[in-house]
Order: C-alpha cells, then sequence, then structure tokens
C-alpha cells in the first residue's frame, strides 16, 4: 500500500515534448512509472519517448485510461492545462511547473470546485511511491520501499529529509512534495490524512516554511486526529523579513507565518521538530524508537 | 516588484480611481515648475522611495510658499531617509511626488491582498486609517472588515457598499467610495497586484473620495504579461547584487552577514542559513541557483557572492536531483580559478553524478574543503571564519 499512487497508476505527461518534460519522462520510465502518453496540442498523432503524443487530454484519456496527469507546461499556459486535466475528470493533476502567475491560479481553483480532480501543486517536485511510480522530478535513487510518509512545501528539502531516512536504514511509503506556491492544490491536511489511512505508513515527517499559515492548521488537525507519530523541519527560521512595502499580508495571516510561531504549534500538538535539516531523520527515529516502531520500520 | 507612490496614483487615474492632483519631480527646480503648475495654496512634496514611513522619518513636507517648496526639495532630493521599513542603511531620496494639499476631514485604511486561506483575492477596509494599520489589527480586529471576493464575478457593488458602511463612511459618500473601490479592483486584476494598498483614503471637506498615499506591489511572476509594469521598476532602489543575480536567472537575496551561501532549491537554501546560524554564523545571501543551473551560471553566482566585501567564507551547498553534482563542481573549479578565491570555500555534494563531483574538486588541486553533510558543512566553514 501507499498514498495516490503506485505500481498500477497509468500516468500522461501534459506538455510532453518540452526539453524538460522529455528528459522527466525518460527518468520516470526508467523508473517503472507507467507512462502512458502524452499531450502537446498540434503534436497528435507523434510519438516522444516511446509513448503516444495526443492532441488534448481528453483524447489521451480515451486512449490510454490514464488516471494520473503530470504538467510540464511553461508558466503562461500551465492554468490552462491544470483545468484541461480537471476537466478531462483525471484523479489527479500533478504539476511541476514554478511561476505560475497567483491570479491564474486563483481562477483555477475556482473551476476546480465541485470536480473530481485533486491538484498536488504547483511548482512541486511531484510524487513518488518508492520502487513502483515515480511522478515529478525528483532523483529516484534516494528512496527505498518502506513505511515512511513524507510531505513537503519544498523539494530539495524532501530530498535531504528521504535521503536522511534511506540512508539509516528506514523506507518510505510515498512521498509529496505540495509546493511552495500561496495557493495551491493540495495541503498537508489532505495528505496526513491519507496517510493516517494507509495500513503501510506507520510514521510521517512534515516539512515546512514560512509564510501563511498551512503548518498550524496541520499541528490542529494532527492533535485532534493524527493516530501515528509525525516530526516535523521548518526552514526559513533565520530568514529575516523581507523589504516588503505593505502591510496587507502581515495582517491577513494576523501574525502568523513566522518560523517561530509554526514551531509552536507543531510543539503544541506533540510534534517534535528538528532542530536543523540534518538531523530530520534523526529525529524521526527517536519518534518511531518511542512508539516501538523501529524494528517495523526498519527496512534494511 | 514594487513601484513608486506617483507611479501608482497615474494608475490608478488611468482606471478613473480619484487621485489628489500630483507631478513627480527630480530636481527642485522640476518641484517648483510643478507647485507652480498645480497653483494650490498649499503643496506638499513627498519623498518617492520603496519604502513606508516616510511620514514619520520627515519625508513628507507640507509647503505654503513656493519658496518653501524649493527649500524642501532641495532638503529631500539627495537625503538618505530611514524608516521602519528601509534598513538601517536607508534609502537615497532621488524623486519627489508634488501634490495638491487636501482638506482632510477624516482618514480610513483600504486594501487588497490575496487571503491564502481561502484562496481569494480580499479587500480589506477600516476607519482607522493614517495609522500603523497592522497595530490596528492586533490590537482592535473588529475594526477590520474584510469582503472576499469571487474571482468570477469580481468585487461586487453590493460588497464595495457594505464595506463603506461598514468603514463609517459619511452616507451621502457611500456610493462615491463604492465606485473607488471597483476601480482599485479593476486594476488590482487587470495589471496582476500582488497588494494593494491605500493608506489613507481620505474624505475631503469637498466632499471627495480620495486616495492619500498608493502602495503597489506586482505579481513577479506574472509581469511578462505586463509590459508597461515592467518599464515603471526602478532599478536605484533595488540592490546592485540583486540586479545582476536576477539577470542570470539565479535567485538572490543581500543578507547582513559574512559568509556566503550557494544552494540549489528555496527550501534547502533557507535551511542551509538555519544551519549556519545554528552553529553561530551569519549568512551574507540567500542564493538559490535552481535546478537547471550550467556550469556558467555557477561561475555568475561566485562572482556575485564574492563581490559582496563583507563575505569572508563560502559554503556551497547541493542536494543534486536534477542538478547534476558534476556540472556544480566544473563551475566551482572554473570560478575560484577566475577569480583567485582568497577567502575559504567548503563544498557539501550529495545526489546525482556525486562521485564524479567529488573527483573533479579533488583532482582540481584547489584549497577546497569537502564536508559529508550540511551540517558538517556549515560547521566547518563557520570554524574558517571565526
Amino acid at each position: 500500500m501507499s498514498i495516490f499512487v503506485n505500481k498500477d497508476t497509468k500516468v500522461i505527461v501534459q506538455g510532453i515534448t518540452g526539453s524538460t518534460a522529455l528528459f522527466h519522462t525518460k527518468q520516470m520510465l526508467e523508473y517503472g512509472t507507467k507512462i502512458v502518453g502524452g499531450v502537446t496540442p498540434g503534436k497528435g498523432g507523434t510519438e516522444a519517448e516511446s509513448v503516444p503524443v495526443f492532441n488534448t487530454v481528453s483524447d489521451a484519456v480515451k486512449a490510454t485510461g490514464a488516471t494520473v496527469s503530470v504538467i510540464y507546461v511553461p508558466a503562461p499556459f500551465a492554468a490552462d492545462a491544470i483545468m484541461e486535466a480537471v476537466d478531462a475528470e483525471l484523479d489527479m493533476a500533478i504539476c511541476i511547473t514554478e511561476h505560475i502567475p497567483v491570479l491564474d491560479m486563483v481562477k483555477v481553483k475556482r473551476y476546480m470546485e465541485g470536480k473530481k480532480t485533486r491538484l498536488v501543486g504547483p511548482n512541486c517536485p511531484g510524487v513518488i511511491t518508492a520502487d513502483e511510480c515515480k511522478i515529478g522530478i525528483m532523483p529516484g535513487y534516494i528512496h527505498t520501499k518502506g513505511h515512511v510518509g513524507v510531505v513537503s512545501r519544498s523539494g530539495t528539502l524532501t530530498y535531504e529529509a528521504t535521503y536522511q531516512l534511506s540512508q539509516a536504514g528506514i523506507g518510505q511509503t510515498t512521498a509529496v512534495g505540495i509546493g511552495g506556491d500561496p495557493v495551491n492544490g493540495t495541503n498537508f491536511i489532505d495528505v496526513l490524512k491519507e496517510f493516517n489511512n494507509d495500513p503501510e505508513t506507520l510514521a510521517v515527517v512534515m516539512i515546512g516554511e514560512i509564510g501563511g499559515t498551512a503548518e498550524e492548521e496541520a499541528a490542529q488537525w494532527i492533535k485532534e486526529n493524527m493516530t501515528k507519530p509525525v516530526v516535523g523541519f521548518i526552514g526559513g527560521q533565520t530568514a529575516p523579513e523581507g523589504k516588503r512595502m505593505g502591510h496587507a499580508g502581515a495582517i491577513i495571516s494576523g501574525g502568523k507565518g513566522t518560523a517561530a510561531e509554526k514551531i509552536k504549534a507543531l510543539n503544541a500538538a506533540g510534534i517534535e521538530v528538528a532542530a536543523t535539516p540534518s538531523v530530520i531523520g534523526e529525529t524521526l527515529i527517536k519518534a518511531i524508537k518511542e512508539k516501538g516502531l523501529y524494528e517495523q520500520c526498519k527496512t534494511h | 516588484m514594487n513601484i513608486h507612490e506617483y507611479q501608482g496614483k497615474q494608475l490608478l487615474r488611468d482606471y478613473g480611481v480619484a487621485v489628489s492632483k500630483g507631478l513627480v519631480a527630480f530636481s527642485p527646480e522640476e518641484a517648483v515648475a510643478a507647485a507652480k503648475e498645480l497653483g494650490t495654496d498649499v503643496i506638499v512634496v513627498k519623498a518617492q522611495i520603496h519604502a513606508g514611513g516616510r511620514g514619520k522619518a520627515g519625508g513628507v513636507k507640507i509647503a505654503k510658499t513656493l519658496d518653501e517648496v524649493r527649500e524642501y526639495a532641495t532638503e529631500l532630493i539627495g537625503k538618505t531617509l530611514v524608516t521602519h521599513q528601509t534598513g538601517p542603511e536607508g534609502k537615497e531620496i532621488k524623486r519627489l511626488l508634488i501634490e495638491e494639499g487636501s482638506d482632510i476631514k477624516k482618514e480610513y485604511y483600504l486594501g487588497l491582498v490575496l487571503d491564502n486561506s481561502v484562496d481569494r483575492v480580499t479587500l480589506m477596509g477600516s476607519e482607522e486609517g493614517g495609522m500603523d494599520i497592522e497595530e490596528v489589527a492586533a490590537s482592535t480586529p473588529e475594526k477590520i472588515f474584510k469582503e472576499v471576493i469571487d474571482p468570477v464575478v469580481g468585487l461586487t457593488g453590493f460588497q464595495a457598499r457594505r464595506m463603506a458602511f461598514n468603514m463609517n463612511i459619511p452616507a451621502h459618500l457611500v456610493n462615491k467610495a463604492a465606485k473607488f473601490m471597483l476601480g482599485l479592483y479593476q486594476v488590482f486584476i487587470e495589471k496582476d497586484a500582488s497588494i494593494v494598498e491605500i493608506n489613507p483614503l481620505v474624505v475631503t471637506g469637498g466632499d471627495d473620495v480620495l486616495a492619500l498615499d498608493a502602495k503597489f506591489n506586482f505579481d513577479d511572476s506574472a509581469l511578462f504579461r505586463h509590459k508597461d509594469i515592467q518599464e515603471l521598476r526602478d532599478l536605484d532602489e533595488e540592490d546592485a547584487k540583486e540586479i545582476e543575480a536576477s539577470k542570470h536567472g539565479l535567485s538572490y537575496i543581500s543578507l547582513d552577514g559574512n559568509i556566503g551561501c550557494m544552494v540549489n532549491g528555496a527550501g534547502l537554501a533557507m535551511a542551509t542559513m538555519d544551519t549556519i546560524n545554528y552553529y553561530g554564523g551569519t549568512p551574507a545571501n540567500f542564493l538559490d541557483v535552481g535546478g537547471s543551473a550550467t556550469a556558467e551560471k555557477v561561475t555568475e553566482a561566485f562572482k556575485i557572492i564574492l563581490s559582496d566585501k563583507n563575505v569572508k567564507g563560502i559554503f556551497v551547498n547541493i542536494f543534486g536531483g536534477i542538478m547534476k553534482c558534476d556540472v556544480i563542481a566544473e563551475g566551482v573549479i572554473a570560478a575560484t580559478k577566475e577569480l583567485g578565491l582568497q577567502v575559504p570555500l567548503t563544498v557539501r555534494l550529495e545526489g546525482t553524478n556525486v562521485d564524479k563531483g567529488k573527483a573533479l574538486l579533488k583532482e582540481s588541486g584547489l584549497n577546497i574543503i569537502a564536508a559529508d553533510t550540511m551540517a558538517d558543512g556549515a560547521q566547518k566553514i563557520v570554524e574558517l571564519v571565526g
């Protein structure tokens, strides 16, 4: 078991003929991901990395039975690409693209209301279920199969945490990068719920960043609902306040959003927070030892 | 991206939003000419810098004669203004806004910003304008009103009127205030702003509803579709190193410390700063080289770090996913050879092609200190810098 994606998940790549998408399509295929098609308007009927290319997402879905899309479409057109995936009623759209205009994403979120598709990202590394299915841009080799779930707002910090776990012999179920943009699809709580319900996941690493209130909300949810141990890290503890111009952003968050505030909220929910990113793995190991889960989590 | 008050007011004018008459001036002569053209009894001379708190810091002067306009303009141009938003180094005043005085009856606050908790643009208003609005929000949150805006229909008339009534704008001016808000929302959406703040919005003795100040911030990711906004960029207001970095597609922010950092990924870059601080050092910068850096880009990044005279040591921290470690190593070696490194350099490489990268550094014979982990690298560079 795992969450969101597994060895049977059929995936299409939106924007497949771009150079970044081609590179990653190859990497994903090598990892074993079932990439069944790609979409580039105007290139339908051709092939890319030996998979068929279609003009529209709905054509691709009809022909291949794909349930998940990964989006590498350039920022000016990415919001449209997400909406196309939603319109085609995919289960999940994972958007890797960074620098999508914020107001485009506001419209996308409105468009998605009442629709079935789950959006992960944008501006994220993707989703990987170790040894089964890699969707995104993360390096595959740092992941090993096991029992720890990872959810993170930062790409490279996810790699850092996952690598530490693998080095220490602690495998993972699924690692989900939810992305660092102000308006995104899937949040911490969505992923934590899935990990809580997944019998294979025994513990969770949650990596947050300064800004917004997602970590505080997640802390509250964990306190009330989570049955599995969670450890955390918050990036940007020493980042100085930006040279900002107005106060509107600060007012809306009501004084929340600082690293200190987030760590306090996490600690109050019984979540141990690693002091530096180098000890995320150690912190998790300590937590699972305390809960008597270490032997079960030790996978190699 | 930020713009000046006078530029923001021009944008508002373009959208039919009421602002007081004013002209920009780059010299005392231009200031006097502008005051003559306005021809009002009272003239306001306002320093134009990209920071708030100008009034309290002495950057806003009220003149009653043309001589006073000249005197204040001469005093302000070239002066370094220090406000609570500029940092202790302050900002040099190079432009002035020469504006007609307004007969202010009452000051209010209006702002438009994205509310992350609902993923919608939100209008905020308060009758406690003209002062530190963060203080108002903290001590009397009931005095701040919000209207969440549906992106499909936009700000509606009833929402704008409700806001005006909530703000206690005199009943006979509510429609004027609502028109102001609707125009403000239109600018915000059409120009991809991320923040618009009118503090204060004023009601005048002549029954006008005017913007006395205007702060705009624009979404950098959307600038590609707004050439007109890009032209308003004032490079004098930005850090020279940050401008250079943006030319090479590097995300760089200048800080006060002495350890230069080069990292891939924003999260890891912030965490690297945290780790340096944890071991007692202070980072000189935030620098994310991104996921697709070439050896040339790495060299440029090094040049920018070294152009900061405060830098006493450099820490390169890379977790290569897409970014290959050998590419980073090549860039580091090329930069070191080209620039003749005078300060200690610690490099931590992990991820794709790590062995190749480490071998390249070793073979180069350069004085590069290798680190096994982020913590190890941070500790080493902090010790070396002392």
